[in-house]
């Protein structure tokens, strides 16, 4: 978490205030935490860091990041994190993005790719691969928190969060990032109607990695995300739910190096 | 002081309470038999008649998807009323305009019942209740901003008169908006909101002479928001415009021991179950409470009520109940320590109290009780002399 070389800052990136975390350094990559932010401060960033330059960016809302009223979807994030590349004038980077992190990905890359190395979504939403009355992604917010929980891990227990010994700060970040999610994903629940019609633009070389247990959002679907994309690869990731990097740290880490070698 | 009949319309003949997670949102509907539905809706309808006939005035509400409450269209029973009663004051508290959207039907309506009803309709409007997000599929966390641009809407068409006019909105967009009928009340039938904690938006609506609501809460409370309320109505001219509304439990008897039977046959109402995810959509509340809440220390209005005794229930000012004197003394109490309360709003019915109970209920306190109490002052301004300026 305190890496000497870790940077945050609040950048104005096209009249939107943005944090910012930057890492490390070697060819930089973007890392699109997921709605929760729990991947800020995981070692596997360090252990990216090692290598990269990791660009960490929160989005609109969340995190210390203010919302402009204005920005109501996960395509108005997507825009503004395509001039935050622009700002940062980085020739080339390498997106990894988790869950929600991995749907703003998906927008980008719908948009332009031309500066994307490799790209790799994590248990990402975005698509509604099924009719109307098919359930594609669980409804996280009309059943009771276990059975939540029990839909995201593997291993629930991995899942719990120590709210008692958070800061106010640490838990008006929590509420803020749960208020957020909401704002940007309640309807169309956590999918852009038009991205499925969009993803056939991404050229870039794509992973599509899974957990093997991911309850709220099915190995199914990510099969079915990963062939709308040309040429995608798909992993999924042994005893691992929707957070496959944080219940196998190693197993992912040796997935993600492969592709990104 | 004004005084209104209230029934919630629940439906209560359900499987044992203990064997139920949840009475709203996700309860299957064939736990409700349609026969005894029918039989329900008009009794508690015959309810609302009597209560005119008694000289009390009506207020109704909607709910979806719960066992707590039948009135799913308010419109539809107001419409009713307008047409079966004929002196008491219909309110309508309220229209889920955030939740149901369309403001520009929603005028037509009111306006429409207005003209039926010679004149009678209170039009008040809600945010919404937590759990009533789930059944409209309304974002949670933009509920407050759906609410005023309905409401700045739908007055804008009642007191446009002189042809179409467009809105482009953030919720709505719509040409050539020109309602037919428009109300018989001029400019508009008084308008109504609720609130129970946002001292911003009561303000809000003191600033226009809107009357405030709030319901089943403790008079500390209560008096916390109607001051804000009057604090903010200076210049609006109180008491004439808008006033201080609050709903308890009301249970009159001819004795102690037939006034708790009752009180306690209310509280059904305050022990209704809801799974804690529909207590609380994301975004519903501000952060502040949603931090308090992660620490444990904030539950929601109703859950601070429930499984409490009914005589702390009467302490706090959310369960009145006793003999007709006994409740006289009980309103001007509230009304004391609310610093002025100008519409008393009587939930007379809940749960399984039947309809001779209910009728006994309602008729002792319009016999009894409400002349005592029909003289109590309006609210006043707290800044007397802003208000004189």
């Amino acid at each position: 978490m305190t890496s000497a070389d870790m940077k945050s800052r609040l950048m104005n990136v096209g009249g939107v205030e943005l944090e910012v975390d930057i890492r490390g350094s070697g060819s930089p990559l973007l890392l699109l935490s997921s709605e929760d932010q729990l991947e800020n401060h995981l070692p596997l960033v360090d252990a990216l860091a090692k290598t990269h330059q990791v660009i960490i960016p929160t989005p609109p809302g969340f995190g210390h990041s203010p919302r402009p009223d204005w920005m109501t979807n996960v395509d108005d994030i997507s825009y503004v994190y395509l001039d935050l590349i622009e700002s940062l004038k980085l020739p080339k980077v390498d997106i990894v993005g988790f869950s929600l992190g991995g749907w703003i990905a998906a927008e980008m890359a719908t948009k332009d790719d031309s500066f994307i190395g490799k790209l790799v979504l994590v248990d990402a939403y975005g698509v509604k691969i099924g009719g109307p009355f098919d359930v594609d992604i669980e409804d996280m917010w009309t059943q009771h928190p276990d059975k939540v929980a029990a839909w995201k891990w593997h291993d629930t227990a991995k899942g719990k969060r120590d709210f008692a010994g958070m800061s106010d700060d640490q838990l008006t970040v929590v509420a803020q990032n749960i208020e957020t999610f909401a704002r940007y994903c309640w309807e169309p629940y956590m999918h852009n109607p038009k991205l499925k019609r969009r993803l056939h633009r991404i050229k870039t070389p794509t992973m599509v990695i899974w957990g093997a247990n991911d309850s709220l959002t099915k190995p199914a679907y990510g099969k079915a995300y990963a062939e709308l994309i040309s040429g995608a690869k798909f992993e999924t990731i042994a005893s691992a739910g929707h957070f496959p990097h944080i219940e196998q740290p190693d197993a992912f880490m040796k997935t993600l190096n492969g592709f990104l070698a | 002081m004004q005084a209104w009949f209230f029934t919630e319309m629940p439906y209560p003949h359900l499987p044992p309470m203990e064997e139920m997670s949840t009475m709203r949102v996700s309860l299957p509907s064939k736990h409700f038999d349609p026969k005894v539905g029918a039989d329900l809706y008009n009794r508690y309808l015959d309810e609302y008649m009597i209560a005119d006939d008694l000289g009390l005035n009506m207020v109704l509400n909607e709910h979806h998807q719960t066992a707590t409450c039948m009135d799913t269209c308010v419109p539809l029973t107001a419409a009713i009323l307008a047409r079966q009663t004929s002196k008491g004051r219909i309110c309508i508290l309220g229209n889920p305009i955030a939740n149901r959207g369309d403001p520009i039907r929603i005028a037509e309506e009111m306006a429409m019942i207005d003209c039926i009803s010679r004149g009678r309709l209170d039009a008040g409007f809600v945010r919404g209740v937590p759990y009533e997000v789930f059944a409209a599929n309304s974002n949670p966390t933009q509920t407050v901003e759906r609410l005023w641009e309905g409401i700045d809407l739908c007055i804008k068409a009642w007191t446009t008169t002189d042809g179409p006019f467009n809105f482009e909105g953030q919720f709505t967009h719509r040409r050539a908006i020109n309602i037919w009928p428009r109300p018989l009340q001029s400019p508009h039938p008084q308008v109504w909101i609720t609130g129970s904690s946002d001292l911003e938006n009561i303000k809000r609506a003191a600033s226009r002479g809107i009357t405030f609501a709030t319901f089943l809460q403790p008079h500390t409370k209560v008096k916390w928001m109607f001051d804000a309320y009057r604090s903010a109505h200076v210049d609006t001219g109180m008491p004439d415009g808008g006033g201080t509304s609050y709903m308890p439990l009301v249970f009159v008897g001819d004795n102690m021991e037939e006034a708790e039977k009752g009180a306690k046959a209310l509280t059904w109402y305050l022990d209704a179950k809801t799974e804690p995810q529909y207590r609380n959509p994301p975004g519903y509340v501000p952060v502040d409470f949603n931090v308090a809440a992660l620490k444990g220390t904030f539950t929601g209005r109703t859950e601070a009520m429930r499984k409490q005794s009914i005589e702390y229930l009467k302490d706090q000012g959310v369960l009145i109940y006793g003999t007709p004197d006994d409740v006289v003394k009980q309103i001007k109490r509230l009304h004391d320590l609310t610093g002025g309360l100008d519409n008393l709003l009587m939930m007379m019915q809940a749960g399984f109290l039947d309809h001779a109970s209910t009728v006994k209920n309602m008729t002792l306190f319009a016999k009894e009780v409400y002349p005592q109490i029909r003289d109590l002052p309006r609210s006043q301004p707290l800044n007397v002399k802003a208000a004189a300026e």
